[in-house]
């Protein structure tokens, strides 16, 4: 008993914020990236992509943490892929129901989320071993740091491609697409321009340590 | 003329080559791309699995189709194509060890890789018959093989070159990536 609760008291901040910026499953662990990669050309369609996906990876994180103890280790891989594929038929269905617009739009990426690594690595990784609540916590930062990837990559993508912003012309008439952004290049393009960006600031922190622990061994 | 064969395998083969226009399979594409002996491995086993894969998805779906079930297609398919990693596992270890060998990890890893998944999905809402599903998916597969290959023998030549430090990794593989599905846009003009 005494060690439950310390497992329970050990959310932290960092169980949710990990997900978001340090442990982030595209940006760092390069984890998912299709959806990523293929809805991301409008704003619209990289939130709804993200909520869809935040809501898949959450119900079956909590659902896989609840039955830990009942899935024999055997079978584990094909009970968690049965158990995403449910709520993903239902997210499915109920994209269908809200708007089939955005349904046409995000195509069969909807039904590929089944094939997202990143829930599967978080089923496998995580939740089979977490209670639930620390697993919820978690998955949450999870889905939030996807979601914050696809806005990034999307909300750059439809500014340059389409010279607007959640459909709202920013630059007026005289502005020129830059089509090549919406197009499947673009996909590629923006997302290393993002890694390369952030590359660039991780080198440059660690190169401002250097520079003030050098500075620190001089003055001593 | 969308419909004959020959345009079928072409579609999936280099106008919307899965990778590079329809972004499915990127994990494997930027995981597994590292050495041009793995990527033909790799390669291969892929399209071994998308073939027998998309000729089950066929028959499963017709049957779910006959008995009103098609709510149940995407648990389905997924379970179909787990099983097919499996069995095309089996099969390899016990007819080509060497082969089973060299691919060592790759194989389970198939299962998650979209593409697989994508192609069961594409093919049934094209409504193909089964002549056209099996054309598509060698498509596929021989599409998925190119991109990987392509991608294998760049990087390859890229190590021997300087790049900014900053620029390593997943990032640079990011922009060559671009920089071929830009070239592959070049036969978007074929499809007419």
């Amino acid at each position: 008993m005494a060690i439950d609760l310390k497992k329970n008291e050990s959310i932290t901040a960092d169980t949710f914020l990990s997900g978001l910026w340090r442990e982030n499953p595209v940006f760092v662990m390069l984890l998912g990236m299709c959806p990523v990669l293929a809805v991301s050309n409008s704003v619209i369609n990289a939130l709804a992509m993200g909520l869809a996906t935040t809501f898949v990876l959450l119900a079956s994180s909590g659902l896989v943490s609840l039955l830990r103890s009942f899935i024999p280790k055997q079978v584990r891989i094909a009970s968690y892929i049965v158990i995403i594929a449910t709520f993903v038929t239902i997210v499915d269905y109920v994209i269908q129901a809200i708007s089939l617009d955005l349904y046409n739009q995000l195509g069969a990426f909807i039904q590929l989320i089944v094939a997202n690594c990143m829930i599967l690595g978080r089923a496998e990784a995580f939740a089979s071993k977490q209670r639930l609540g620390k697993t919820l916590v978690n998955s949450l930062g999870q889905g939030a740091g996807f979601t914050f990837a696809l806005l990034c990559l999307g909300s750059v993508r439809e500014l340059l491609g389409n010279g607007t912003l959640l459909g709202i012309d920013l630059f007026g008439a005289n502005f020129e697409p830059w089509v090549v952004m919406i197009l499947p290049p673009g996909g590629f393009f923006v997302l290393g321009g993002w890694l390369l960006l952030f590359n660039w600031m991780r080198e440059r922190k660690a190169r401002k340590l250097r520079e003030t622990e050098d500075a620190e061994v001089a003055h001593a | 003329m969308p419909d004959s064969l020959s345009f079928i395998f072409l579609n999936a083969f280099i106008i919307n080559n899965f990778v590079l226009a329809l972004f499915l399979g990127i994990c494997p594409f930027l995981g597994v791309s590292g050495k041009l002996q793995t990527a033909w491995s790799m390669g291969l086993a892929t399209a071994l699995v998308m073939l027998i894969s998309s000729v089950s998805a066929y028959v499963i779906n017709s049957l779910l189709v006959e008995f009103g079930l098609e709510f149940l297609r995407l648990i389905c398919y997924i379970a179909v194509i787990a099983s097919a990693v499996q069995l095309v596992e089996m099969a390899m270890k016990k007819f080509s060890p060497t082969l089973f060998r060299a691919l060592g990890i790759f194989l389970p890893l198939i299962t998650t890789n979209c593409a697989i998944l994508g192609l069961a999905l594409f093919q049934t809402f094209n409504e193909y018959n089964f002549l056209q599903s099996v054309v598509y998916s060698l498509g596929a597969g021989a599409g998925f093989m190119l991109a990987i290959v392509l991608m294998a023998g760049l990087r390859e030549k890229l190590e021997l070159a300087e790049v900014p430090s900053i620029s390593q990794g997943a990032a640079m593989s990011l922009m060559l990536a671009g920089i071929l599905s830009l070239s592959f846009m070049g036969f978007a003009g074929l499809g007419g």
